[in-house]
């Protein structure tokens, strides 16, 4: 059988719910994505904490830490299954797309796959090592839960970067030749930013919504040690992820302005080409007028931010052909969603540092309190947002450029039925989630008893 | 080098037959777990499986990217026609890690019995669809292409139902064999008899299936049949049925370290043979060679390999080495946790001036410069926010 021959046999097949294979492949990952933000941060926040224990004696810091690891222990193995779920996807779902690059991509969940198992069996001997272990081999047995948390990530990262900025094989005939997967993954420069991003949005996500739990307890009366120290170690961190955060979107935007102009020219909901292109704050896209409506705009901005140049021209839509456009309503809205919140986070993380830096004390103010619970969730609104914003701007391609997703999707039929039973599957899942965080967060506090009074809640 | 990925695979589908496949049988075992010893015994299988179920689950992801890695045709070829039964595995998989994870909530008596229920069954659907599934593959009912194949046929028939059954089965056995010898050294003489008992009348249930295995395969995957009643097949399918019987013999005589050790290798050896009886095809007219993904990859894989075994091989060795010394035991005596006792204080000697300095630093460089030194920026910030973090994450207490 010659490769002609085997290509022809995966040929596009006609399939009518592609939007359906497409929202269910985005629902799997909006499930995932929030638990890979605690993969990213938590391990090392449960570290640090843990080191502020081994370092004072103190109690409270191992009361604390080892409750953590408690939660990130049951998110892990949520994430286990919602993980596996994508890897069966991708085939399910997307067979011509697995066939064609598989080859190509396939290494980075390979490498992702070891860093799982890594993964796995530290944080199985941390959480079950307290008390078993040395409190020196306790910690280290930290370590490559940390190191692996990030490898991990990064390596399917560098598969999403690849979907985005192809490279590392050659088309011939509808197959990949020359195939170079550690070109692919690790030589594409399109892929650092996206790193970066990712990895500052799990430590945004990770902090606030921990804090955001705490500081429900907070408003309630539960100030203890313990709570001042959750909030304070959770809130440090997200707070400085977010102002940091704007700056690395900067540059991450910048970047996708000079490789997928088109991404960002929906992001802006830009049609034509303008030089000294305004940027327009709100307001919603319509899509049969090719323009936004209501919303606030600021002359030459886009222009000055994506190529430090306010008369720079900017490229519109119509530089593709209609075809070849993604769907510019839903990313607009997307990327103003993740940004609006991006904002408002970091302003809550200036209240918070400045309060801290300069009275080094936590916040008092009731509305503080209340703008972190909110911030929990915001987050992860925002996390999800921009996903949406970098995924279906990449439309109609799966490969960027190369292949569409439409000649990428499965022949089998049934795709609605899947997706809905799906879908009833993840809600349950989502309560499941709330409530063992809930019962996580409430069940008696077993060290509370040996340590001083004020420890303990209430 | 093409048959590179297949050894990945067939090790790895072996590795999670007999490692995942216990933590199956497990779950099916709670299901029988009714009664006034019903709690008890499911703490037992909890107690058992906890530390190890997540790293035996990764098996099958391993075993999947290799797949789709490798050779992506086949990859694509099977998931797109059988995507009803790894669909119904998923779904299962979903249930049974969230039913487990709840575990840790410390749920009443009445949500414990739920959660139970769902672990359990999903216990069961999981394997039987996995077993399924590879029953299609194996005789020849997933044709090369995208959805080529029945999408009903390729699954609902004898070899996949043989199939599935041997997997829900021989999980069930494994996981009384283990579960005896963990009862034993946590001093649970009740436990141990009762899962002995279990494990023979299921060991005998997987020779009763093994058995009828060639008349169904005669029937219904002559090509199969053929492979496995010749060559390197017959050797494995020996093999497979001697490590069975020795493995039952030792369970009846109590010795369940090693009737771990020779049921595994029953298991091992019933996937080795189906590799051998299958080979040089992976799907009908697709040989392993065509199927193999280019030379590049396959070194990449052969790269990535030994660095996982590398890393891999002495952290399963420490996990199991602690689990199975029962160091992770619920009533194991702690070794003194007590650290010293405000010996130091926990700040860092760094000025908040130098954090504040780096990180603006990085943050004017990144906004205003671009390409790889806007990079260089990022980079820069990033360390002066990690000294941050560092300088005001530490409680008031210590400073």
């Amino acid at each position: 059988m010659g490769l002609g021959l085997l290509a022809a046999t995966l040929a596009p097949v006609q399939q009518e719910y592609l939007l359906e294979a497409r929202q269910m492949q985005a629902m799997s990952l909006g499930v995932h994505i929030p638990i890979v933000c605690f993969g990213i941060a938590f391990p090392a926040l449960v570290m640090f904490v843990e080191w502020l224990h081994l370092r004072t004696g103190e109690p409270v810091y191992r009361t604390l830490a080892k409750r953590w690891s408690k939660v990130m222990l049951a998110l892990f193995a949520i994430g286990v299954v919602t993980g596996t779920i994508l890897s069966f996807e991708l085939g399910m779902l997307w067979p011509g797309f697995m066939a064609t690059f598989g080859e190509v991509f396939g290494l980075g969940f390979t490498l992702e796959g070891f860093s799982f198992f890594v993964e796995a069996i530290f944080i199985a001997i941390y959480v079950y090592g307290w008390d078993r272990l040395s409190p020196r081999m306790h910690f280290l047995s930290g370590v490559p839960v940390v190191v692996a948390g990030i490898t991990g990530s990064l390596t399917v990262l560098t598969v999403n970067a690849w979907m985005n900025n192809p490279s590392g094989f050659r088309m011939e005939g509808g197959k990949a030749v020359d195939v170079d997967p550690w070109r692919a993954l690790f030589g594409n420069d399109y892929f650092w930013h996206e790193l970066v991003h990712m990895y500052v949005a799990g430590y945004i996500v990770t902090g606030f919504l921990v804090a955001a739990a705490y500081a429900w307890g907070w408003m309630k009366g539960r100030r203890g040690r313990y709570e001042r120290t959750a909030l304070t170690v959770a809130l440090t961190a997200a707070c400085l992820a977010a102002p940091v955060q704007l700056v690395v979107g900067d540059w991450a935007a910048r970047e996708v302005a000079e490789r997928q102009p088109v991404k960002l020219a929906a992001f802006e909901g830009l049609q034509e080409t303008t030089e000294g292109a305004s940027i327009n704050i709100g307001g919603l896209y319509d899509e049969d007028e090719g323009r936004v409506k209501g919303g606030v705009e600021i002359p030459k901005l886009l222009s000055l931010l994506a190529f430090h140049d306010p008369n720079a021209p900017v490229k519109g839509l119509e530089t593709v052909p209609e075809a070849d456009r993604p769907p510019v309503a839903i990313t607009r809205f997307a990327f103003q969603t993740m940004v609006g919140i991006g904002t408002l986070l970091a302003a809550i993380s200036a209240w918070f540092l400045f309060v801290r830096i300069r009275r080094r004390r936590l916040p008092e103010s009731v509305w503080f309190w209340r703008a972190v619970v909110a911030a929990g969730p915001l987050s992860l609104v925002a996390l999800i947002a921009g996903w949406v914003a970098t995924e279906v701007g990449r439309q109609p391609w799966v490969v960027y450029g190369v292949m569409r997703t439409e000649d990428a999707v499965t022949g089998a039929g049934g795709i609605p039925i899947g997706y809905a039973t799906l879908t009833v599957v993840y809600v349950g899942l989502m309560a499941a989630t709330a409530w063992i965080l809930r019962r996580l967060a409430r069940a008696p506090l077993e060290e509370a008893q040996a340590a001083p009074p004020e420890v303990s809640r209430g | 080098m093409a048959e590179l990925p297949a050894v990945l695979i067939l090790a790895g589908l072996a590795a999670y037959a007999v490692l995942g496949g216990a933590d199956f049988g497990a779950g099916l075992w709670e299901l029988a777990a009714r009664g006034s010893r019903g709690r008890e015994l499911r703490e037992h299988v909890h107690h058992s499986i906890a530390p190890v179920w997540e790293a035996n689950h990764v098996w099958l992801v391993f075993v999947l990217v290799v797949c789709f890695t490798g050779y992506p045709t086949a990859f694509a070829s099977i998931a797109s026609t059988l995507t009803i039964p790894l669909f119904i595995a998923t779904i299962g998989i979903i249930l049974r890690g969230t039913s487990y994870a709840l575990r840790a909530g410390e749920p009443s008596p009445r949500e414990e019995g739920v959660l139970s229920v769902v672990f359990a069954l999903s216990s069961i659907l999981t394997p039987f669809a996995l077993g399924a599934a590879a029953g299609g593959i194996a005789s020849g009912r997933v044709p090369v292409g995208n959805a080529s194949g029945d999408e009903f046929g390729s699954w609902l028939n004898p070899t996949s139902l043989l199939a599935g059954v041997l997997a829900v089965a021989s999980a069930a056995y494994l996981a009384a064999v283990y579960l005896a010898g963990d009862a034993r050294r946590a001093g649970l003489p009740e436990m141990v008899s009762l899962f002995r008992a279990r494990a023979l009348r299921a060991g005998v249930v997987v020779g009763a299936v093994a058995l009828a295995g060639p008349l169904v395969l005669r029937a219904d995957a002559r090509l199969l049949y053929d492979g496995l009643s010749s060559g390197g097949g017959l050797v494995a399918g020996f093999v497979s049925g001697a490590a069975g019987v020795t493995a039952l013999a030792l369970v009846y005589f109590g010795r369940f370290d090693l009737a771990r050790g020779s049921a595994a290798v029953a298991v091992t050896a019933i996937v080795a043979g189906w590799g051998l009886a299958q080979q040089p095809l992976l799907l009908p007219g697709l040989t392993v060679e065509e199927a193999a993904a280019g030379d590049a990859t396959l070194v990449a894989i052969a790269v990535a390999s030994v660095i996982g075994v590398v890393v891999l091989g002495p952290s399963l060795a420490l996990l199991f080495r602690l689990v199975v010394t029962g160091r992770f035991d619920p009533d194991e005596q702690a070794p003194p946790a007590v650290p010293r006792a405000g010996s130091a204080r926990a700040t860092l000697g760094v000025p908040p001036a130098v954090a504040i300095a780096t990180g603006g630093l990085g943050a004017a460089v990144a906004v205003v410069a671009s390409g790889w030194l806007a990079g260089a920026g990022v980079a820069v910030m990033l360390v002066g926010a990690t000294l941050g973090f560092l300088l005001l994450a530490v409680p008031d207490e210590e400073t």
